[in-house]
């Protein structure tokens, strides 16, 4: 496995070619190919930083919808790959290293001790955008109650199919085809029903980042645990999650990530409090292409793992000071949400 | 505007819901279809552990005391009967083994260790390795000879260098800690595996993703990972075409319990390298020793052919004897001990002498030839080799049944660890990680031991008055043997 990797490594380097042919000669045409996609990226990058001064620029639309029609056609390409561990995925299943902890012993710390060999046992969790299952299927094994969401029905179908061969897995892991908003709708099964939301490598791919987080306060009970893993929106992302990733490496598939929609963990922190959350962890994550492995590391540069937590009680609204303009927003916020 | 985007979505959504129903649909007449091949269900194990010695029961014990791995179905297959052992009998048996500290530590962990201490075992405080040459009268008389000796011990005779059990005692005490797991670990006896059935790759959608175990019986059993225990000769192995570096040694083993002539304090393990191989000296109690003597397989029938009074006066001549040293080779030994005592005076312990043997226990010589083995690889997908299907050493250390008990430890917090983790028992990643660990340290014991083995084995007098050095010298560095010791006792 360690051959395999370094061997990627160098011709990643030398031809550029996907993982799927090895025949060893570099020839410089192919090279010229993806040096001039990475060139063309960084250009586009460099017109739009350009472009926008310091505006927050709409890359996503101003719709209610959480879902990119492009990327759900993205990814259903990829439906059957999944659970390839060496495949396109392999960064992802490798990641289960840190996430599945992250997730347990935030859970865990939160809910005190259950049973040993099901220490999720009783937690009713859902993952949002859970693809073909990769981090669905250990949750479920720990014991908890999940339910993989995922608008991309050939990833769901994927996910089912493997999840059932597992009988441990079938009286705890549910899949469906639907997204976000519509579970969360007033009314709805998905209403303040969960534990735990979790949302692993999820929000750098949606279109309105506003309406998940909504959606999200509202599926999950009060004092629940949002899980959310992405990569932060700066230049040594583009250079390593953009370019170093995709076009160099090939470790994730060529356009899986649009920079534009990477978000800092300070934006997401901002984001999260005036909806309802409070922000209990953020930790950087760092992959090591060579190992092919995760850690634990201190910047949150690159990628990083944060979790939060559903507010209890209703703010107090006389407290404040009326004049503040932040708390004006967020007193409009929370009218709008409670009405 | 809210309630136009969201018409829009409802359409979108609706739209979305009947090409997913449609996907279900599928998917629903896939998984009716699987439903009909995979009717049993409840024979779906997380683990199977093919083999029932030491090694594999020891396994199936620690896996199922582990917490993670509660509620985890875990099964022993044994293709012959239960060993139980009410009463311990008087004889002792042929076959024994040296348990370190650590294997120890490992047996008390599951709790097999209060069975065999009171049952039976005997500890040994020290280990004296007496290595002299002694050619068979045929042989010219010019042939080289040296009286070198090294002994490893404890600083403090309190604490136990190792233990000298039997191999039925220990299995017996691992099968009666076994029947107190009975809802963690089930076991079947008598039950003969006549074919392994490895998964398909995961590309292959409709395929059986489990290890399929057919008994001899006609029962099929799925698992999710297979521990292959099952000795040297292991079926696991050979069927998942794991390749095996493997040679025999010219020799065969010959084991007899042994009666001494007089009681002592029983405490010492003797090996003394012949050229014809070591023979050893294991202490079972204060009147009887064990013996394991590795020689030719000519020299091991002719041994199993003599009657009892030959057979005893063989092995004290083995013992005893000091003929033939050449001048050369004792006058640098010599030498070179005083130029140490000089060095380091303090250093190197008292020589003792090795107890005289009078008779052989009833019905108890056997001879078991011996070899080399270690197989390339310890796992596959859902596979994992553990004891001397991985590995087969010489007996001159004592070091088998402790790699395969290192192997238990090893994997058992692996597996615990992926459990905890939500991982498929399976999967690659933990697997390679316990066949790096545990080559990393089976690997240099098997080459010293082949070493040692390969050193002791030849006549030239160069390589005999290299070794005399090497082991004087290695005698009186009480740091090296520490380390030696602290290695072997893992």
């Amino acid at each position: 496995m360690y051959s395999k990797k370094f061997g990627r490594l160098i011709l990643g380097f030398c031809t550029g070619c996907s993982t799927s042919v090895v025949n060893g000669t570099p020839t410089s045409t192919r090279t010229t190919v993806s040096w001039t996609s990475v060139c063309k990226h960084h250009t586009q990058f460099l017109e739009r930083r350009s472009q926008m001064g310091f505006a927050h620029v709409r890359i996503r639309s101003a719709s209610k919808t959480t879902v990119d029609p492009n990327e759900v056609k993205r990814f259903q390409l990829l439906a059957n790959k999944w659970w390839n561990e060496q495949g396109d995925f392999a960064a992802l299943h490798s990641m289960n290293d840190l996430r599945v902890p992250f997730i347990r012993d935030n859970l865990l710390n939160a809910h005190g001790g259950r049973r040993p060999g099901k220490p999720l046992a009783g937690l009713r969790i859902l993952d949002v955008g859970c693809g073909g299952g990769l981090l669905t299927e250990p949750l479920g094994r720990l014991g908890a109650d999940v339910l993989g969401i995922d608008p991309v029905a050939d990833s769901i179908g994927t996910a089912e199919v493997h999840a059932w061969h597992d009988p441990d897995l079938r009286g705890n892991v549910r899949y469906r085809a639907i997204t976000l908003e519509e579970l969360s709708e007033k009314g709805g099964q998905g209403a303040g029903q969960f534990d735990a939301v979790v949302a692993s490598e999820v929000v750098e791919h949606l279109a309105d980042l506003e309406t998940f987080t909504l959606c999200c306060n509202q599926v999950l009970k009060p004092g629940g645990s949002l899980f959310i893993t992405t990569i932060n929106k700066t230049q040594l992302s583009y250079a390593l999650a953009i370019v170093a990733a995709e076009e160099v490496l090939r470790i994730v598939p060529s356009g899986t990530h649009d920079w534009d929609k990477f978000v800092s963990p300070m934006e997401l922190e901002r984001l999260l409090e005036s909806n309802g959350f409070h922000v209990e962890s953020i930790r950087g994550m760092l992959y090591n292409p060579l190992s092919g492995s995760w850690s634990w590391t201190e910047s949150t540069s690159i990628n990083y793992a944060l979790h939060a937590v559903k507010l209890e009680e209703e703010p107090n609204l006389d407290e404040d000071d009326p004049e503040d303009p932040t708390v004006i927003v967020a007193q409009a916020k929370a009218r709008r949400w409670y009405n | 505007m809210h309630s136009l985007t969201k018409t829009a979505l409802s359409f979108n959504g609706i739209g979305r819901r009947c090409v997913a129903l449609n996907r279900f649909s599928e998917t629903r007449i896939i998984c009716r279809g699987l439903t009909c091949t995979a009717e049993h269900e409840n024979e779906l194990y997380d683990v199977i552990i093919s083999g029932g010695g030491m090694v594999g029961t020891a396994m199936a014990c620690s896996l199922g005391l582990d917490p993670n791995l509660e509620g985890k179905k875990i099964l022993l297959l044994e293709a012959g009967n239960k060993k139980v052992m009410d009463k311990v009998p008087d004889a002792y048996s042929t076959r024994v083994s040296s348990i370190s500290p650590g294997s120890a530590t490992l047996l008390s962990g599951v709790g097999a260790w209060d069975h065999i201490m009171n049952m039976r075992c005997k500890p040994y405080q020290k280990m004296q390795m007496h290595i002299t040459r002694i050619e068979e009268q045929r042989v010219e008389v010019w042939d080289a000879c040296s009286d070198a000796l090294i002994t490893f011990d404890k600083e403090n005779l309190q604490d136990e260098m190792a233990y000298i059990v039997e191999n039925n005692i220990i299995v017996a005490a691992l099968t009666k800690q076994l029947e107190n797991l009975s809802d963690q670990v089930r076991v079947q006896y008598k039950s003969k595996v006549v074919k392994y059935t490895w998964p398909k790759s995961h590309q292959v959608a409709d395929a059986i993703p489990w290890v399929q175990v057919t008994l001899a019986n006609g029962q099929t059993l799925q698992t999710k990972l297979l521990i292959g225990a099952d000795g040297p000769n292991s079926m696991v192995r050979r069927e998942a075409g794991i390749p095996t570096v493997k040679w025999n040694y010219d020799q065969s083993a010959v084991v007899a319990v042994l009666h001494l002539s007089e009681p002592t304090e029983n405490n010492v393990a003797w090996q003394r390298f012949l050229p014809t191989g070591p023979i050893a000296m294991l202490p079972l109690s204060d009147t009887e020793s064990s013996l394991v003597w590795s020689t030719s397989h000519r020299h091991a029938e002719e041994l199993l052919q003599l009657d009892e009074e030959s057979f005893v006066d063989s092995i004290n001549t083995a013992f005893w004897s000091n003929e033939n040293h050449s001048e050369l080779v004792e006058t640098a030994g010599s030498l070179f001990r005083t130029a140490l005592s000089v060095l380091m005076p303090s250093a190197g312990s008292a020589r003792q002498l090795p107890p005289s043997v009078a008779g052989i226990g009833p019905k108890s010589r056997i001879m078991f030839p011996l070899g080399m083995g270690h197989a390339s690889e310890y796992i596959r997908h859902r596979v994992a080799l553990i004891g001397d299907a991985a590995h087969r050493v010489h007996p001159l250390a004592g070091q088998g049944a402790n790699l395969g008990f290192g192997d238990v430890a090893c994997l058992t917090q692996l597996l615990s660890q992926a459990a905890f983790n939500g991982k498929d028992l399976g999967a690659m990643q933990h697997l390679l990680e316990y066949e790096t660990e545990r080559q990393r340290h089976n690997l240099p014991m098997m080459a010293a031991i082949d070493l040692m083995k390969r050193l002791y084995s030849t006549n030239a007098a160069p390589m005999v008055v290299l070794r005399t050095f090497g082991l004087q010298a290695t005698n009186t560095l009480p740091a090296m043997k520490a380390q030696i010791m602290a290695f072997a006792s893992k």
